[in-house]
């Protein structure tokens, strides 16, 4: 049995309903959200300021440090414990590398900007929305950055090529893979790529173009909500 | 052929392209990458004759020499001070720019200046490291006694000062206190009690609505 039509009814290459919004944590130096379907991410930023412990301090360059955090009801099955986890951490690293090639910190030596994402409701897909919304919410809080960043996953289910799986895609009951990645909107250039499950030689260069593709509507959601931030401040 | 892509005092995103061609050059928080010129920070787009550049809507705020600022001490050093400027980066007041009168080696720094006390003081100096020298020489430069410190974004410092000092100085006379702003967000009120606390009222409703045209007309509203 092929996968041909999908259990929620989208195409193979259509993203779930999108909505962004930035300056949502009003003590934050600069924040974000971003809804892809059921997974919500909220973004905030902290920084520049003063990094301890101290023997982290670079003083070529400032730090870019990420906590990622999954709220306690979030998932869909038990509760999540509180506080981090293995699979936090590795997120938080991974999401930090995704955000390092484009935020330029040269200006703040010394310094550290924390990214804190906060997602209080998952369905797959996480880590792509936390890095869409926490690009916004570094754009936003005003730091140097050489280019946009947009994620999103890919992936293939019993031989289907997909953009964008849900949870119960992840799941299905065949051979199944999840490829979150993260373009930089400019260069093209891939700074995340992670796989999880099987797929072809084939289908995995069709799943990337596929992501390049429908990463420019992640683009598309992003930029319109940090112009409209602004839009509408200077209607008033 | 080179051309610009945006328009004059548009929102610009980071990353965004500004201009093609190699007639153009770029400005303040702008970089070229082969022929092409983009923008580093989120801001509105500004051209003058060939030169592009971003004015940046958020952000830090950064250390100038010439500013005026308000501080925290925080710590006292072996000759001078270290105070909180509100940035990732502290400053140093050295003993010599803090007094007028003759400092003994062996006297006791926190007879003048002790933790926790807040600073009217100048940028007199900023390393590429981001290092601060402050003075509290000059004019006006003092220590802060009595009164209250309220914090806001820097980026709306110039919209609480207004053009040539105007909404200042309404909130000054319309509620008869002292203001001193520092340009890294930290303002300083000293009145009587209900002309200090109208006058905060006043500032937080500046920092929130700063977007709003005829500002000036709503704050007068407000105070009378």
């Amino acid at each position: 049995m092929v996968y041909s039509e999908r259990l929620d009814g989208r195409k193979i290459d259509e993203l779930r309903p999108m909505e962004a919004k930035v300056g949502v944590v009003p003590s934050a130096d600069g924040s974000a959200s971003f809804k892809t379907g059921k997974t919500w991410a909220i973004a905030a930023i902290r920084g520049p300021r003063e990094l301890f412990p101290r023997f982290l301090q670079n003083p070529k360059k400032g730090l870019l440090r990420c906590h990622y955090n999954m709220m306690p009801f979030s998932g869909s099955g038990e509760r999540i414990r509180p506080g981090s986890s293995r699979r936090a951490q590795e997120i938080s690293m991974v999401i930090m590398n995704a955000l390092e090639p484009v935020v330029d910190l040269s200006a703040f030596p010394n310094a550290v900007v924390d990214v804190f994402v906060d997602l209080p409701q998952t369905d797959a897909g996480t880590r792509c929305a936390a890095i869409t919304a926490a690009a916004m919410a570094l754009a936003h809080a005003g730091i140097p950055m050489k280019d946009m960043i947009s994620s999103v996953a890919v992936g293939q289910v019993d031989g289907t090529v997909l953009a964008d799986l849900t949870y119960n895609e992840e799941a299905y009951d065949a051979i199944v893979s999840d490829i979150p990645v993260a373009v930089l909107h400019n260069s093209k250039e891939i700074s995340l790529l992670q796989m999880d499950g099987e797929i072809s030689k084939d289908d995995l260069i069709k799943a990337l173009e596929l992501a390049q593709t429908v990463s420019e509507k992640v683009y598309d959601v992003q930029i319109k909500a940090l112009k409209d931030y602004y839009a509408k401040e200077e209607k008033q | 052929m080179s051309q610009i892509l945006v328009e004059e005092r548009s929102v610009i995103i980071p990353g965004e392209v500004l201009a093609e061609g190699m007639d153009y050059l770029p400005g303040d928080n702008t970089y070229r990458e082969n022929d092409k010129i983009y923008s580093k920070v989120l801001g509105l787009a500004s051209v003058s004759g060939r030169v592009l550049k971003i004015t940046a809507l958020a952000g830090p705020y950064v250390p100038k020499v010439e500013d005026k600022i308000i501080c925290q001490v925080t710590d006292i050093l072996m000759s001078g001070w270290r105070v909180n400027t509100n940035t990732a980066y502290s400053a140093v007041l050295n003993v010599k720019d803090a007094t007028q009168r003759y400092i003994k080696k062996e006297e006791d720094l926190s007879k003048i200046l002790a933790i926790g006390d807040y600073v009217v003081v100048k940028i007199t100096q900023v390393t590429s490291q981001n290092l601060i020298d402050v003075t509290m020489k000059l004019p006006g430069l003092r220590k802060i006694e009595g009164g209250r410190i309220i914090k806001i974004n820097c980026q709306k410092v110039p919209r609480v000062i207004g053009k040539k000092a105007s909404m200042i100085s309404l909130i000054k006379e319309k509620t008869g206190c002292d203001i001193t702003v520092g340009q890294n967000g930290l303002i300083w009120i000293k009145g009587n009690p209900e002309g200090e606390f109208k006058a905060e009222q006043a500032i937080k409703m500046i920092e929130e609505k700063s977007h709003y045209e005829g500002l000036t007309v709503k704050v007068e509203e407000f105070l009378s």
